[in-house]
């Protein structure tokens, strides 16, 4: 059933079924989701500045989820030889970079008129800095090795050692004092978002969500093709 | 065990180490990864007072005093202790009493600080602006909404 995530022609096949439907899906979600935020009420505090959030959240989620993803394919790569987690890696880490790009400008957008400051070095601040110039080292890292297989591995480990990284920029805001708020929704108590700002929010996180599969089919299906026409 | 196995557990294991190598070296090194330190935190360690220092907390309610058209005084604590805060310049949007909010400067001695920079701090807690109307109008309003 879920042999496509590991089986590149399983994955054409599936991705070729599904695209069409995805993409009309896609944009009904966008449209909604962007029809509820325009929608969604002021807040109390910040006032218009919030709704920077619609943008600023789902980027960053994203952000990490392509990270853990690419760490999971690592993984599954390395330890049982599966070339094919490597094509994954290779076509969702510039994915991942632009969501980090994202996640770094809207949150100065935010912090300008918020904070004071475009930017400070606090721990959850500095450590996303570091996982965009992780994602940046991880594609240059594809462009050097005349051999496939060694570079692929090499990426591979580098991404493992990376994710370490994750778990730093998830409890940032608990374990030291930062400038940025701690998490709103995970909370485990009762999330203190408003439902009227959480609705539109989850919506946004998955119409980000949905861009994002979109691109990443894109560019794995051109990634196996690429490979296929050099055999 | 099969290979592939053996490979999965060292993999596993491996960033299991580098992890708990990386937390260690991070926790041994809080001071200097901390954004801020409560007043209380300031009082209780030895910090000198020549260098730039960041001090975060709440602004005391009606603390805050203009003393010309933009010099500033006010009162930052923790609800233990409190720093009088010398500031002189604009102070950002977001600021006000009971807000929280970081001071960036020089300290004179540990109970005055004559602040270059004055960041607020907003917390997790996002409401429509109509609900706090609503619950001022009957009077359901708490304070740690703030």
């Amino acid at each position: 059933m879920l042999k496509f995530l590991i089986n590149p022609s399983k994955f054409i096949k599936f991705s070729d079924l599904v695209f069409k439907p995805l993409v009309i899906f896609t944009l009904l979600v966008f449209i909604i989701g962007l029809f509820y935020v325009y929608k969604s009420p002021l807040d109390y505090q910040q006032g218009l500045t919030v709704k920077i959030m619609y943008v600023h959240v789902p980027s960053a989620y994203l952000a990490i989820l392509i990270y853990a993803i690419m760490t999971i394919y690592s993984i599954i790569g390395l330890a049982f030889k599966m070339p094919f987690s490597f094509i994954i890696n290779k076509a969702i880490a510039p994915i991942g970079a632009v969501f980090t790009l994202s996640c770094l400008i809207s949150g100065s957008m935010w912090g300008k008129p918020m904070w004071g400051t475009w930017w400070v070095w606090d721990a959850r601040l500095t450590s996303v800095a570091i996982l965009f110039v992780v994602y940046l080292i991880i594609i240059f890292l594809y462009q050097t090795f005349e051999n496939r297989e060694v570079r692929e591995k090499t990426v591979a480990i580098f991404i493992l050692i990376g994710s370490i990284n994750l778990p730093i920029i998830k409890f940032s805001v608990d374990w030291w004092n930062t400038l940025h708020q701690p998490a709103s929704i995970s909370k485990l108590s009762s999330p203190s978002i408003d439902i009227s700002m959480l609705k539109p929010l989850l919506i946004m996180i998955l119409a980000f969500s949905l861009i994002a599969v979109i691109i990443a089919i894109l560019r794995i299906k051109a990634e196996i093709l690429i490979r296929k026409s050099h055999l | 065990m099969s290979l592939r196995f053996q490979r999965l557990i060292l993999i596993l294991m491996t960033l299991l180490i580098l992890g708990a190598a990386l937390l260690l070296i991070l926790f041994n090194t809080k001071k200097n990864i901390v954004f801020f330190y409560t007043p209380t935190e300031l009082l209780e360690n030895n910090i000198s007072l020549e260098n730039k220092i960041r001090i975060g907390g709440y602004i005391k309610k009606s603390s805050l005093t203009k003393k010309t058209l933009n010099e500033y005084e006010f009162k930052i604590t923790d609800n233990k202790n409190e720093l009088l805060v010398f500031y002189e310049g604009i102070l950002p949007d977001l600021f006000r009493e009971g807000q929280g909010a970081v001071v960036e400067g020089i300290l004179n001695n540990k109970n005055y600080i004559i602040a270059s920079r004055v960041y607020a701090k907003h917390d997790e807690n996002y409401m429509p602006a109509s609900i706090k109307k609503e619950l001022k109008k009957n009077n359901q309003w708490k304070k740690e909404y703030k």
